[in-house]
């Protein structure tokens, strides 16, 4: 069986869609460790990849005024045991220009391996991105994974991501994401990851509302069970009239896990508001009580809880 | 048959008597008003025959369909066919109202249960049960789950108070098809109006029942009272 089989049968396990690679109306890169196994570019969105020593290097440039229909799928991995893979990411999405971006982040052998992301995104203006990414990294726990974001988001953009970190173990992760919200612009983080064993989680996420009206929002979940450890900064900042942004970050923690949350929030302008909340604690004992009245189980009932969150 | 039987049930929380000397039996397929002011113990009555956490008897017992459960948990309590819908029911995230109708019951058609209290499927059916939706909404989508769960006794802990309240025909149509399958209700309200609608009715004052039988005549008893708080020193009754 070939890398590029292999790679996409755990991609198929772990939920993906196998078909994209052979649909020539879908764009995709597919890189294993420091190799680029298949790519492809649609009209309107080019890819410019490269193999480096230590991984993948690639710029992605969705053209002015060009709408992708597709998802544009990132498939990233690693199927030895050890390794170290670094991506290094500089996205563009031109004026007026729109693309949803979906990365499949797969190790599932993963002994003692280390994923970098560095990525660099400019979201031009009235231009729109969503980027979604799901990671499954295997039953062992010996992955190092370390995402990294600078955003810039100019006048009426707008920017999401939805990270999934939610089957399987998470090792150790530290999410460092950075967004600057021009005039009018929308940006909205969310995470979702369930920590297990001695998994160590740390996500750092700021958005910097630096333009009139811009809004911004952090939604953090995180369920924790045995003796896994998360630390969870929300930081958004109001620097300009009519900004507004919120940091929701709520965690569920069971047997001995151990969950931080530490919302900062900031404003230089009078006409500005940044608001936040967070919940930390164990399985809400009145949601408990309901699925229970309902005859589930108490395991049953705080698994479709923390389901439920992570959803 | 008497599906549920309260017997000399006393409940003590701190050094407050709650509930005092309290009994009370439901018959199969019998819908049962508890009308009450605020802070007589009707809704630590509904905690204490689902068995909720904190909850449990200082003297006396608790019999569902012949067997004493007072030891059970709630699940356990839930899994011989009781069931209860809170007065504000919690929300959840990441759960939509088809999945909150068919989590016990995978047969259940939720559309249907839907229908019963008044929401339409097309608009409810992939909505999560979280903050988006209405206090009223919230009641009424619990009010489905519980139809659609087809208990054996139901208790429904004020299903009409709050801002956005259900009607009394909205109430009285959740009943009809309670009785229409054969479940036995509970019914908790401060409303003689919608008591009207029970086959018995008791009135509680100060942790006790001071009236009890025909919905009319207790309806009129209760419009009678004095006390619009229970503060459980000044009473008509006691």
């Amino acid at each position: 069986m070939s890398e590029l089989e292999e790679l996409m049968k755990a991609f198929g396990e772990a939920g993906g869609d196998k078909g994209i690679l052979a649909n020539e109306e879908i764009a995709h890169l597919v890189a294993s460790g420091h190799k680029i196994l298949s790519a492809r570019d649609i009209e309107g969105l080019e890819f410019d990849a490269k193999e480096t020593l230590t991984g993948i290097s690639a710029k992605v440039t969705v053209k002015e005024g060009i709408e992708i229909k597709n998802p544009v799928h990132l498939c990233f991995g690693i199927l030895h045991k050890k390794g170290t893979q670094r991506i290094k990411m500089d996205v563009k999405l031109e004026k007026d220009a729109s693309a949803h971006f979906i990365a499949h982040c797969i190790f599932p052998n993963a002994e003692k391996i280390r994923h970098v992301m560095d990525a660099v995104v400019e979201i031009g203006e009235n231009a729109e991105m969503k980027y979604s990414e799901t990671h499954y990294h295997g039953l062992y726990g010996g992955i190092e994974v370390v995402p990294k974001a600078v955003v810039k988001v100019r006048k009426n953009g707008k920017y999401s991501t939805d990270f999934n970190l939610t089957h399987g173990r998470v090792g150790k992760l530290e999410i460092d994401y950075s967004v600057e919200a021009g005039e009018n612009a929308v940006t909205e983080l969310i995470a979702r990851v369930f920590g297990h064993a001695n998994d160590n989680i740390k996500i750092k996420e700021e958005i910097l509302l630096q333009g009139e009206n811009a809004r911004g929002l952090i939604k953090t979940r995180v369920a924790l069970e045995d003796e896994a450890t998360a630390e969870i900064t929300g930081i958004t900042e109001g620097n300009a009239p009519g900004a507004r942004g919120h940091v929701d970050c709520m965690e569920i923690v069971k047997d001995k896990a151990i969950a931080q949350a530490i919302p900062i929030v900031k404003v230089t302008n009078s006409l500005a508001k940044v608001t936040h909340e967070a919940a930390i604690g164990s399985v809400d004992k009145k949601q408990l009580e309901t699925l229970m009245a309902h005859g589930l189980s108490p395991e049953e009932a705080v698994d479709i809880i923390v389901k439920g969150l992570l959803r | 048959m008497s599906v549920l039987e309260i017997k000399n049930l006393a409940y003590v929380a701190g050094n407050k008597k709650i509930l005092d000397d309290f009994s009370l039996t439901i018959e199969a397929s019998e819908v049962h008003a508890l009308l009450g002011t605020n802070g007589t113990g009707k809704s630590t009555l509904a905690y204490l025959i689902m068995g909720c956490e904190g909850y449990r008897l200082t003297s006396g017992k608790i019999v569902f369909d012949g067997k004493a459960i007072n030891n059970l948990n709630i699940h356990e309590r839930a899994q011989l066919g009781i069931t209860m819908a809170w007065q504000e029911p919690v929300r959840f995230e990441g759960i939509t109202v088809r999945n909150y109708l068919t989590f016990k019951n995978k047969e259940a058609d939720p559309s249907f249960y839907l229908e019963m209290v008044g929401l339409h499927t097309e608009l409810y059916l992939h909505r999560m049960v979280d903050k988006s939706l209405s206090g009223g909404e919230r009641k009424r989508i619990e009010l489905a789950s519980i139809l659609a769960l087809n208990p054996r006794l139901a208790i429904l802990d004020e299903p009409d108070s709050g801002i956005d309240m259900l009607s009394t025909q909205d109430i009285i149509n959740v009943i009809n098809v309670f009785k229409k399958n054969g479940s036995s209700v509970l019914l908790i309200t401060h409303r003689e109006e919608i008591a009207l609608i029970a086959d018995n009715a008791s009135q509680m004052c100060w942790g006790k029942i001071v009236c009890s039988g025909n919905p009319e005549r207790v309806a009129e008893y209760y419009k009678s009272r004095k006390c619009l708080i229970c503060d459980g020193e000044v009473c008509v009754y006691v």
